[in-house]
């Protein structure tokens, strides 16, 4: 009876995973494919590699995806997070209005911040390309740092700050070694969310990029269809974030096993 | 001056305000200008290259439009099939992980989650490749297209889940054990009733954008037109500013109201007991 349950549960969590991975591992397979259908296997080539590797449109997206979710990550952790620590010391009118308004990107449809930000270029006649995609990135970015870091932020002892104010501390060493050592792990979990949250951003990037493209929307405005170059460029992203997750998971490991010794 | 003297040399409340600026400026011109905006293109009117008045017009216009309210409406009912279907697919299984040992309930959740990370107009068309193998004459319908949504919002749903059932203290299912509950009754006792916050919480992270989202209609539906196609068009198509914010705003309103009656759902949850 019991093994029963046990084979139904496992087989059940099986299929929830194979489908999860069935449209990964069919993209990864035609990646592979001779022919140009991603339907039909005629051999394999690598073939769609060359072409991907060449094909300078591809390149360029991919290169602007990666620069814009790497500045907007750097830039909204470093404001985010200095805005938490403000706001842990801020009147508490003050603190429930900017927290309000922090929650406004959060709670809204992607389309209607999206089509804020379209506004606020097109009114001000600020002509549309990378910096806006990136000031669009920061401004969806930074009230995620804000509701990450701030919680940690607010937990702390804040007389661990005074006894460094008191110990000679400059207001920026007293920051530095005192407060940021103890939220690193939620400034570090808010930057993984807004580096993940900009590199696979659509709807906000297509509405504030104007001319310029990112990998989404590059395939959106795709006129002839995809090519297996797209299934080539997934694959090796695949690989990467295969390779992240699974170093994650071996570190974890790690750290239970260090800390059940 | 004030550097000079080091007991002066505290954190004040000044200091930690100014640190807060640059925040406080990305809050104002990035996320309240633009909402100001929204409001008031959907609710003026140019009259002449000068003056713009204040109208309802926008609104009036979409009220008389049938093809919008049915739009509207296609987009919702899609969203709750995707939704229950998420639902009832996911709580399954974040149930079963947190029945496995603690190694396997990691590896699980990475699993889960790992797929979120490839772009999600590449996992959409991956969807598009299978059913073109499978079966092409499903692409189109609301079949593909509630299959995809699925696929693309699962995680939103196990996740949450998964986190309020693996932080209830076994003590309560040997309590219920003890009392003479059988599995079931301790499931249906126990389990489900303190697991409600996160199918809560599941349910907005997945209504919301799947109400909302451009590709999926695009890739999965044949172009079918859904709410978030139409304001794309308005906006990058014929460029109607005032038309589109209008339709944004009335989209904002019914998710907001959708989150807020789910979120009464669990007040009343937490007033009963």
């Amino acid at each position: 009876m019991k093994s029963l349950k046990n084979w139904i549960s496992k087989s059940y969590i099986g299929i929830i995973l194979a489908f999860c991975y069935a449209p990964i591992f069919s993209l990864i397979i035609f990646s592979f494919n001779e022919n140009k259908s991603l339907t039909n296997w005629g051999g394999f080539s690598l073939k769609w590699y060359e072409k991907l590797f060449d094909s300078t449109d591809i390149m360029t997206a991919v290169i602007m995806t990666i620069v814009i979710a790497v500045l907007a990550t750097l830039i909204s952790v470093f404001i985010g997070t200095l805005a938490a620590i403000s706001l842990s010391k801020s009147k508490k009118v003050f603190k429930d209005v900017m927290l309000g308004v922090n929650n406004v990107p959060i709670v809204n449809p992607e389309i209607v911040t999206a089509v804020g930000l379209l506004l606020l270029f097109v009114s001000f006649q600020i002509d549309r390309g990378y910096t806006t995609m990136l000031l669009a990135h920061v401004a969806f970015c930074t009230p995620y740092v804000v509701i990450t870091v701030y919680p940690k932020v607010k937990s702390l002892d804040p007389n661990l700050a005074e006894a460094a104010n008191d110990l000679g501390a400059t207001p920026v060493q007293a920051l530095w070694l005192v407060v940021f050592p103890q939220i690193k792990v939620a400034i570090f979990a808010a930057a993984a969310i807004a580096f993940t949250m900009s590199f696979d951003d659509f709807v906000i990037s297509y509405f504030t990029a104007g001319s310029a493209t990112n990998i989404s929307i590059y395939l959106y405005t795709l006129r002839r269809g995809v090519e297996p170059t797209i299934n080539a460029l997934s694959t090796i992203i695949i690989v990467i974030i295969g390779v992240v997750v699974t170093y994650r998971y071996l570190k974890s490991n790690q750290n239970n096993e260090q800390e059940i010794e | 001056m004030k550097k000079a003297i080091p007991l002066k040399n505290k954190l004040s409340l000044r200091d930690l305000n100014l640190m807060g600026s640059p925040y406080y400026v990305v809050l104002f011109f990035l996320i309240l200008i633009p909402l100001i905006l929204i409001l008031f293109y959907a609710f003026s009117e140019r009259v002449n290259d000068l003056f713009i008045s204040f109208s309802f017009n926008y609104f009036r216009q979409f009220l008389n439009e049938p093809a919008f309210i049915k739009t509207m409406l296609d987009s919702i009912k899609l969203a709750i099939y995707t939704t229950l279907v998420t639902l009832f697919i996911g709580y399954p299984t974040a149930y079963l992980i947190t029945k496995s040992n603690k190694k396997t309930q990691t590896l699980l959740i990475l699993m889960i989650t790992a797929p979120m990370w490839v772009n999600m107009l590449l996992r959409t068309l991956a969807w598009k490749q299978i059913f073109e193998m499978l079966n092409a004459s499903l692409l189109g319908t609301d079949i593909a297209i509630i299959t995809g949504m699925v696929y693309v919002f699962l995680p939103f749903m196990v996740l949450p889940i998964y986190t309020v059932l693996s932080k209830i203290d076994p003590k309560l299912y040997e309590a219920a054990d003890d009392l003479g509950a059988n599995k079931f009754q301790t499931f249906l006792k126990v389990t489900l009733p303190l697991s409600i916050t996160g199918v809560l919480s599941g349910i907005t992270m997945v209504l919301l954008p799947a109400a909302t989202t451009l590709v999926i209609p695009k890739y999965l539906g044949k172009n079918r037109y859904l709410i978030g196609n139409l304001i794309e068009d308005r906006f990058l198509t014929a460029g109607n500013w005032g038309y589109g914010s209008a339709i944004a705003i009335i989209l904002s309103l019914v998710i907001m109201a959708m989150v807020i009656f789910t979120k009464k759902l669990d007040r009343n949850k937490g007033a009963k007991e």
